[in-house]
């Protein structure tokens, strides 16, 4: 135990803790200034903000000031209500008959569901404009949903495997040997068991679908403009101070739903596994 | 789909033939965007490891407690718009924003830098935008990993820097190999944060997709590109889980 040991464990220590220190401060920072640059009286983001006040959320919600902004923050609602809805029907049926096969077609199938969640989405999200456009249909909040759908559903399938995976094979046999029908098994037995991991799934698949940009970009029209896309569109003309406030909700919104999951699904021990 | 529509020589998808590749291929503007588009992604990842691999060993250290403030720090920023974060990082890093403000009022510099519209603030953003993905799959790898190991380490006389070179590094490998791939492919494709903070003056591969496709209206042609980016991204990441999983052989070997 010599003091050069003592020194070296002391830099450990100090590097490692300055630069984890850091990463929180780069996560962190952002939100915060965000948030209170949203309140600022003045008509340009400074930070630190100029005097306090609630103008930029009362044009906001100022329902002929900020028409387009409700009209996209509806469409994105909708989308992400309706994709999640399907990827939920159609993710735990594809994870219940994915799981435990060993088929080679069934491994396929697995790479293919997933391929969304590594393939860029912009790639995706052209070949769809371009596919949709062939075989004759316009742009509508239909295809959005459809798009979207497919972008989401490989985050159901994840958390509804996982479960799957966890469940002990023998409650379904002991269900079974006890004379329960299938369908009785799926519905006392299996599917709340396996409830929880749908519910996380569908959660980040719906904040995934109000996220997206990609697919929204290349199907939504002036008539289907998303959340994501009009606040691009704010961004990239004039720095309206009514994209802090919007911040300022979706970051409350974020915030409060994360609380919610946590309690009730666990949700930052799902994302671990 | 994509492979059919960009074998086409006009943008009204008539006439068959190689003049979009030739066109492309042919241009050396074009290998300068893969190029930038590729290092922007490589840097974005050793930026991402350089801060987010510490806080992932402070994560291990901590206490439980800790753990779960951690976690929901970590978790939080995936939750927000992508938007809606890199609109805060034109906040943090424009003219009048607050690295300006903090270092004039400190005396550092007289006039405001140029933060916005160039590779450094760019890599900065995407630092913290892709982050999560970095963190979420180490951390659940190293929180797997046998805590005795290192105790072990420290017994036998090595020094934290050893023990964190020899036994932690290549032990958390597989999930830092995950968490770099995932921070690779998101950095390059993340359009609204390239756009956003690289302005037009940066040129990357989603840039040009979008140009072509939805403002010229050339589908061939952002077909290219688009399949371009596709082999780009995906021939990185095949070339780094096959050095992830070689790695994870000599690790067990």
């Amino acid at each position: 135990m010599g003091r050069r040991r003592s020194l070296a464990d002391l830099s450990y220590s100090l590097v490692i803790g300055t630069l984890a220190a850091l990463a929180l401060l780069i996560i962190v920072a952002p939100v915060v200034i965000v948030l209170t640059t949203s309140f600022t009286e003045g008509r340009s983001l400074k930070f630190p903000p100029t005097g306090f006040s609630l103008q930029w959320y009362e044009a906001l919600f100022d329902a002929s000031k900020s028409r387009q902004i409700h009209r996209a923050v509806y469409n994105s609602l909708e989308v992400a209500a309706w994709s999640t809805g399907f990827g939920i029907l159609f993710g735990s049926m594809a994870s219940l008959g994915l799981a435990r096969n060993r088929h080679r077609l069934a491994r396929v199938a697995d790479g293919l569901f997933m391929s969304p969640l590594v393939l860029p989405g912009l790639t995706f999200g052209l070949a769809a404009l371009m596919y949709f456009t062939l075989i004759g249909l316009r742009p509508s909040l239909n295809l959005i949903i459809a798009g979207h759908m497919i972008v989401t559903v490989p985050f159901i399938i994840r958390t509804t495997s996982a479960s799957i995976s966890q469940l002990d094979p023998a409650l379904n046999d002991s269900s079974q040997s006890l004379g329960a029908s299938w369908f009785y098994t799926m519905r006392r037995v299996t599917l709340p068991l396996i409830a929880p991991g749908i519910f996380a799934g569908a959660f980040l698949a719906f904040m995934a679908s109000i996220d997206n940009v990609p697919v929204s970009l290349f199907l939504s029209t002036a008539r289907t403009d998303m959340l994501p896309i009009r606040m691009w569109g704010m961004m990239e003309s004039t720095l309206d101070p009514r994209i802090a406030a919007v911040s300022g909700v979706l970051i409350t919104v974020a915030f409060l739903l994360m609380l919610i999951m946590e309690w009730t699904v666990g949700l930052t021990g799902r994302m671990r596994e | 789909m994509l492979v059919g529509v960009s074998f086409f020589n006009d943008d009204k998808i008539t006439q068959p033939g190689f003049g979009q590749w030739a066109k492309f291929l042919g241009d050396p503007f074009s290998y300068k965007v893969i190029v930038d588009t590729m290092m922007l992604g490589v840097k974005t990842v050793c930026a991402t490891v350089l801060i987010g691999y510490p806080l992932a060993l402070v994560y291990l250290d901590a206490s439980p407690r800790l753990q779960k403030v951690l976690i929901f720090i970590i978790v939080m920023p995936l939750l927000l718009s992508v938007v809606v974060r890199t609109f805060a990082w034109i906040v943090v890093l424009g003219r009048e924003g607050v690295v300006n403000t903090l270092l004039m009022q400190l005396g550092i510099i007289s006039e405001p830098l140029r933060l916005l519209q160039t590779e450094l603030g760019l890599v900065i953003s995407l630092t913290q935008i892709e982050m999560p993905l970095l963190l979420l799959p180490l951390i659940s790898v190293m929180s797997r990993l046998d805590g005795n190991l290192r105790d072990a380490s420290a017994a036998l006389g090595a020094s934290r820097w050893r023990t964190l070179f020899k036994v932690t590094v290549p032990l958390s490998m597989p999930g830092l190999v995950a968490g770099c791939l995932l921070v690779f492919a998101s950095s390059t494709t993340a359009f609204i944060s390239q756009t956003v903070i690289g302005g037009v003056r940066l040129i990357y591969l989603p840039l040009l997709i979008w140009q072509q496709s939805l403002v010229v209206f050339n589908w061939p042609f952002a077909a290219v590109v688009s399949l371009t980016l596709l082999v780009s991204v995906l021939t990185v990441v095949s070339a780094l889980s096959y050095l992830g999983r070689r790695s994870g052989g000599y690790v067990h070997g």
